[in-house]
């Protein structure tokens, strides 16, 4: 058990489902985390995740992303929340050069939009932020994991930090760092559960990269997410480039097995 | 053989977390939530142990307050037989945890058994040494949850 800074003992609580395709583990800690408000605003975090797979699922024919992939939809009548994730994956391909993009090969082999690499962690975060603000939650420290993409916020500034292991993508039972993080995203782009599913923009097919894995971290998950995608893409050469994006640190494993901190650790 | 991995390692892994606090307060007690034990020094406002102050540390110098040796836990009964961990302390941290007892029997169960200790042994090692919350990896799918370092985690605190 930790003791909050008041002195209250905290307690935490796990609540595990498997929403979008992918484990969803919310972590509340704190004075009352079995309580009735934190319960019903931990249901409106899977709530919420169930409408954003709606909308954008790739796996779904009828989620608003299949629909503008199939052309049976125009952007400019789609949902206001697709097209907030469109704006920001054109803000993500101007801020990465191109290295990370939503138009991507779809059905038919047709170039289409496709936003999945961006809105996991876009997703996560506004849960986070929703859950932290929610009535009865203040005081508590929240932690999503949605399959390895993790937001974080803390009541407090004297909060105890949320401990964060980096998997080691050469051994998957095993950890490489640990991050301690108050407020923020730490987001892992790599082929070492789902294989070489990323794609080079460039090119159209699976990436070839000299890294099997890259983790980034900073304020907001939803830039993490892109950044570590962006990463991976470019591989140890984009270490100079993840260099100077203010407030974001990385850890890149590469396919010889040495390790890249990027950033201040 | 999953959903079997998962009662298995889910089970012992309470139990080691469990084992850890027996042998550091020397009493029976335990805690309701059992937390991977935090190390000293990670944060300054309280601390991982239930040690009330003023009682008497038992180990003999070490941080984490566990003493050297190895200890064996009582027998779990599982659906596939039971099941008894060994966990060995060294330098004051938990080196090895080993299944003493296999679920009796077929072939089934010895694969099983093969299976879940070698895992678990590193997660012990590397949970409790870092006291960590979460895991960052590449996406796992709900299928490899099941065997993920998150899924022991999120099960002893659910």
């Amino acid at each position: 058990m930790t003791a909050l800074a008041t002195g209250q003992p905290a307690t935490v609580r796990a609540t595990v489902r498997h929403t979008m395709g992918m484990p969803v583990s919310v972590h509340v800690r704190g004075p009352r985390p079995d309580g009735g408000p934190v319960t019903a605003a931990v249901e409106r975090v899977f709530d919420w995740l169930a409408q954003v797979d709606r909308l954008f699922s790739p796996f779904r024919p009828d989620s608003e992303v299949c629909r503008l992939q199939r052309g049976d939809l125009g952007l400019v009548d789609a949902d206001p929340l697709v097209r907030e994730v469109a704006r920001l994956c054109d803000r993500a391909s101007a801020r990465t050069g191109g290295a990370f993009t939503a138009l991507l090969p779809g059905p038919g082999a047709r170039t289409g939009f496709n936003p999945t690499g961006l809105v996991k962690g876009w997703a996560v975060q506004r849960a986070v932020d929703d859950l932290a603000a929610a009535p009865g939650l203040a005081g508590h420290d929240v932690l999503v994991n949605a399959g390895g993409d993790i937001a974080v916020r803390c009541g407090s500034v004297a909060a105890t930090p949320w401990r964060i292991g980096i998997e080691d993508p050469r051994d998957r039972s095993t950890l490489l760092a640990t991050i301690s993080l108050r407020r923020g995203g730490v987001a892992t782009s790599g082929t070492a559960a789902r294989g070489r599913h990323i794609l080079d923009p460039a090119t159209g097919k699976p990436v070839r990269t000299d890294l099997v894995s890259a983790t980034v971290t900073g304020p907001d998950l939803a830039w993490a997410d892109v950044y570590a995608t962006a990463a991976f893409v470019r591989g140890r050469a984009g270490a100079a480039w993840l260099a100077t994006l203010p407030g974001y640190r990385g850890l890149l494993v590469t396919t010889h097995g040495s390790l890249i901190r990027v950033g201040q650790a | 053989m999953r959903r079997i991995t998962t009662a298995v390692m889910a089970t012992v892994t309470t139990l080691v977390l469990l084992l850890s606090y027996r042998t550091s307060l020397g009493q029976g007690a335990t805690t309701s939530e059992p937390a991977a034990p935090e190390g000293t020094g990670s944060s300054g406002t309280g601390n991982g142990t239930v040690v009330t102050p003023g009682e008497p540390d038992s180990s003999e110098g070490s941080a984490t307050g566990l003493t050297d040796g190895t200890f064996t836990g009582d027998a779990v009964s599982t659906r596939w037989g039971d099941v008894q961990v060994a966990i060995t302390v060294s330098g004051g941290l938990i080196t090895a945890a080993d299944a003493v007892a296999c679920p009796s029997g077929n072939r089934h169960d010895r694969e099983i058994n093969a299976y879940a200790v070698p895992v678990l042994n590193a997660e012990v090692v590397d949970a409790q040494s870092s006291a960590i919350d979460a895991v960052s990896g590449a996406t796992v799918t709900s299928d490899g949850y099941i065997e993920s370092l998150q899924s022991a985690i999120d099960a002893a605190r659910a």
